[in-house]
């Protein structure tokens, strides 16, 4: 098979981007869309054009480093799995196939298909850990968890962090993300000291970034690859309010002149 | 010529860990925040090392390539990770993990090391919890376990298919901790490309930063790398694509001795290769195994049947028919040599020859699908995005592949390497996994490596280092390791000449598949030595590396690291070469037992099984760099002394 690229073509922030059509050679429908990529840049190279610039690593759908937006779909047209375990044989020989990067505001653009994520980083460097230092922790079977509450946890911690709930949302908001995150701690006993905290640190972080607000059109669920649930959306937000009312947790100056 | 002191502490194996954490220097509190650690990589082993670097009170800046810590290779561990509870109480100790880890590593890694690893495996997963980490639980709430290859107690902790990415998260948010209250400055997309030694000691590296392309200097008071394997090599592998090899060469450059650099290890249950475009192969994880039963069929005209058409009479399960105590729970290099001689006989799967089934069709009958789907599900969903074909119905097609590699930067029982001041973690270093690593040990060592084991040690090496004297960045051997960088740079790209650099890798990688792969001779590693001196040599004449280097550039990025590794694969061979036995992962056609060996007639091992040979080999390689790259390298060896293990025969039967 064959097929023809519209791929977004940027050099840098500073230049203006077009789309510009690659021809692929002949391809086997088993390959993986990053190995077709792959093969146009070894193409590329060999006529002594610059490939295209994308970012994969561990092309198995765990790192949340690729990216892509495929035909308008983050990660491309299946349902739950990533761009680099996206395969050829999802298309059609002579298709035309739109790539473009992941847009967004707090997500600047590198080149080509590249954009920087670091956001996400700076919202977990608000609060997204629980405190415990090295060589400090009780035996671990001292706490029991619940099953279904580690489950439901594992549920939202299986987050790759790639940024696809951003870039499909209209208004660009990173609620899912931040969700995932605040939950996946925020359920699990070890983290109930710090959960309004968490919650309100990693929030307003968020909203500092430049993310848009959330409009509850779950388009966000919709292209997450590892189909992270809405109802984090709402549990986030109810402990952003208990964080709210609770207020600040002034800190307790450590008394006595000993 | 280097000495590889070993620096182990003295006195029973059991006790030398605390004896040696007590004997060591500790640093005042008020000095500690005089001292600079820069720490290269943030996968378990980097990540778990700043945070409590940071912890203690040094101050500690963290450099990767990646755009983000969390994204380091350790994402993609499957499986699981050892600890020695006993949670089960299957029997399992702290002895019967370091004893199954020194066995699993045919007898060639470092005893001590390895009885540490053993020890602290139960403090980590106590930190792991603590920190959040959802592992699978029982009912009652408390931590569920499975059993790996090559062990017969359950001791393995796991966290759905993605517990590399739930125990990065855990190290991850300990780092974020760190870097929210000051203690760590984190530089990401920034590649380390060479390391600063001044008077002989570790004090700085050269940095590209990958988005702008600026090269700075950083010093410190001591240098850690963390910077993960090399299985690359081969270009075809289970590892991300970025990972590499270029910091420890660049260190080995400078003059780290480079550990027994031919001892990879090769998956058994990987899925097949299916093309020549092919970038990436897949890991099926070995938690299969408890419950697929591996096959191929009897005689070779059935190897083209469908497997339903072939008669259970007519099947090979010859994992249980040759290691009937281990069975398909056999260690890696042991399933996946015999995968690889049943596919030599003829008898292999799949469009290619190359494959063996996993089948789960009785696993299906005793526990029901649900089960089966509960279990492995994850792992049935990403065959299925691969092959097109559903596991549930039909067995699994799989072949080894290149999966990790226990050689690394040498180093000693503090992690030092015989360049003071340069520490080595995780899976970049050599020590604990000798010639085969056992599964889910790899993520154990990293962590203890990272929590545990260097915060007790480097306070030794700094305390001999006078507080706030480290040298400035001016000195004049940072200024020659940016030029050093500058001008491979500058080669790079202004080499004019007709070949990407992804062909050149995908030519070094099936010569080192070929003659320093699963199976190894004299006469194919000295081919393999002169066909790969020679592409380097083609390389440097022939590679058009397209671009700038004052912006994002991924050909630059790729074609210094490929260079690195095509002399790396050479080393590899060499050591190969050098090792005239068998032992774990590497094993040379010309030593192994015959029918006619005692071993063999005692029922010990089967004939072909790796042939070891203490009396001459109980050595760690560590090799020195000649000085260039097309001078031989230096042999330095440092002697296996085992105090309290005897170093036996390997059986699995
Ligand atoms: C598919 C797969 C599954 C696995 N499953 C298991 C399992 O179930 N259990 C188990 O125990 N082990 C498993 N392993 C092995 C294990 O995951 C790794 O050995 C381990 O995670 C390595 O950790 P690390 O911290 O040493 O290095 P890595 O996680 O590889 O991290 C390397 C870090 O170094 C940085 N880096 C590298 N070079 C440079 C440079 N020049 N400059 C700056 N930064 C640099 C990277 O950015 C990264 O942060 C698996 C491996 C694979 C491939
Ligand atoms: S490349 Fe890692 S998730 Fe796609």
């Amino acid at each position: 098979m064959k097929v023809t690229l519209k791929v977004w073509r940027q050099k840098n922030r500073s230049t203006p981007g077009a789309f510009k059509t690659h021809e692929t050679p002949e391809l086997n429908v088993n390959m993986s869309f990053l190995e077709m990529l792959d093969v146009v840049n070894e193409q590329l190279a060999n006529r002594g054009e610059e490939p295209i610039a994308f970012d994969h690593d561990c092309r198995e759908g765990i790192c949340g480093t690729c990216s892509l937006v495929i035909d308008g779909k983050p990660h491309g047209p299946h349902k739950g799995i990533t761009t680099c375990q996206t395969y050829m044989r999802t298309f059609n020989d002579g298709d035309e196939i739109v790539i473009e990067p992941f847009r967004a505001k707090a997500f600047p653009l590198i080149k080509d298909l590249v954009v920087d994520r670091k956001a996400f980083d700076r919202i977990q460097h608000a609060g997204g850990y629980i405190t415990v230092r090295t060589g400090a922790a009780p035996d671990a079977n001292s706490v029991p968890v619940p099953k279904q509450t580690a489950d439901f946890a594992m549920d939202a911690a299986q987050c790759i962090g790639c940024g696809a709930c951003v870039a499909a949302c209209k208004n660009a908001s990173a609620m899912l993300f931040v969700a995932a995150k605040i939950s996946h701690l925020g359920l699990m006993p070890q983290g109930q000291p710090e959960r309004y905290r968490r919650a309100k640190g990693m929030v307003d972080q968020m909203d500092k970034e430049g993310f848009g607000a959330c409009t509850v059109t779950g388009s966000c669920e919709a292209v997450c690859p590892k189909e992270i649930s809405l109802d984090f959306i709402a549990r986030m937000n109810r402990d952003y309010g208990v964080a709210l009312l609770k207020g600040d947790a002034k800190a307790v100056k450590s008394g006595g002149a000993g | 010529m280097v000495t590889l002191s070993s620096n182990i502490p003295s006195g029973p194996l059991a006790s030398k860990w605390e004896k040696h954490k007590f004997a060591t220097t500790l640093i005042n509190p008020a000095n500690k925040r005089k001292y600079k650690i820069l720490v290269v990589g943030a996968g378990l082993a980097g990540s778990s090392a700043s945070a409590t670097l940071a912890e203690l009170g040094f101050e500690v800046h963290n450099f990767v390539f990646h755009d983000s810590p969390r994204r380091a290779h350790s994402v993609a561990a499957q499986g699981g990770i050892n600890a020695a509870k006993n949670y089960q109480n299957d029997g399992d100790s702290v002895h019967r993990l370091f004893y199954d880890t020194i066995k699993g590593g045919d007898f060639r890694a470092r005893e001590a090391n390895v009885y540490r690893l053993a020890e602290v495996s139960l403090n980590i997963i106590d930190q792991c919890a603590a920190q959040g980490v959802p592992f699978a639980r029982e009912y009652g709430g408390l931590l569920d376990n499975r059993s790996f290859g090559g062990a017969q107690v359950s001791r393995t902790f796991y966290a759905r298919g993605q517990t590399g990415q739930q125990l990065l998260l855990g190290a991850y948010s300990a780092l974020n901790r760190n870097i929210a209250n000051g203690g760590v400055k984190s530089f990401t997309h920034s590649e380390m490309l060479d390391l600063v030694v001044v008077d002989g000691h570790a004090k700085g590296i050269v940095v590209r930063n990958l988005q702008t392309g600026e090269i700075t200097r950083h010093n410190g008071d001591a240098v850690v790398l963390a910077t993960g394997g090399y299985g690359n090599v081969y270009n075809l592998s289970t590892y991300a694509r970025g990972a590499n090899v270029t910091a420890s060469w660049r260190a080995y450059k400078r003059g780290a001795c480079f550990g027994n650099p031919c001892y990879t290890q090769i998956h058994p249950t990987c899925i097949p290769v299916s093309g020549d475009y092919q970038a990436k192969l897949t890991l099926m994880s070995e938690s299969l195994r408890n419950d697929g039963r591996v096959w191929v069929p009897k005689r070779k005209e059935d190897r083209a049947k469908r497997p339903a058409d072939i008669a259970e009479g007519e099947r090979d399960y010859y994992l249980e028919r040759m290691y009937s105590a281990f069975g398909n729970l056999a260690p890696r290099d042991v399933a996946s040599r015999a995968a690889k001689t049943v596919c030599d006989e003829g008898r292999g799967v799949g469009e290619t020859g190359l494959g063996v089934y996993l089948d789960f069709s009785a696993a299906i009958q005793r526990l029901g699908e649900g089960k089966v789907r509960e279990r492995y599900g994850n792992l049935f969903a990403m065959y299925h995005e691969i092959t097109n074909e559903n596991a549930y119905q039909t067995p699994m097609r799989i072949y080894p592949a290149v999966h990790y590699t226990m050689g690394g930067l040498w180093v000693d029982y503090n992690l030092m390497s015989n360049i003071p001041g340069l520490f080595v973690l995780g899976e970049a270093n050599f020590s604990d996994h000798g010639a085969n690593r056992l599964g889910a040990s790899a993520l154990m060592q990293g962590l203890s490596d990272g929590y545990f084991v260097l915060p007790a040690t480097i306070s030794g090496y700094l305390a001999s280092q006078n507080p706030g004297k480290r040298p400035a960045t001016d000195n004049d051997a940072f200024k020659e390791a940016e030029e050093n960088v500058q001008a491979i740079t500058k080669r790079l790209l202004g080499n004019k000449g007709k070949r990407t650099p992804y062909s050149f890798h995908m030519e070094l990688g099936k010569l080192v598949w070929e003659h320093c792969g699963m199976a190894r001779t004299a006469a194919g590693l000295t081919q393999g030595i002169k066909a790969i001196s020679a592409l380097r040599e083609a390389y440097w004449k022939e590679v058009n590396v397209l671009g700038e280097s004052n912006d994002w550039n991924q050909s630059l990025e790729r074609a210094g690291r490929i260079a690195d590794f095509i002399e790396l694969g050479e080393l590899m061979c060499r050591d190969a070469l050098m090792r005239e036995e068998s032992c774990g992962g590497h094993f040379r056609e010309e030593y192994q037992y015959t029918p006619e060996d005692p071993e063999t007639k005692a029922g010990l091992v089967n004939p072909g099984d790796v042939k070891r040979r203490d009396d001459q080999f109980a050595f760690v390689a560590g090799w020195e760099y000649g000085g260039a790259p097309d001078k031989a390298p230096v042999l330095n060896k440092e002697p296996l002394v085992y105090e309290e293990v005897h170093m036996s025969t390997r059986s699995y039967k």
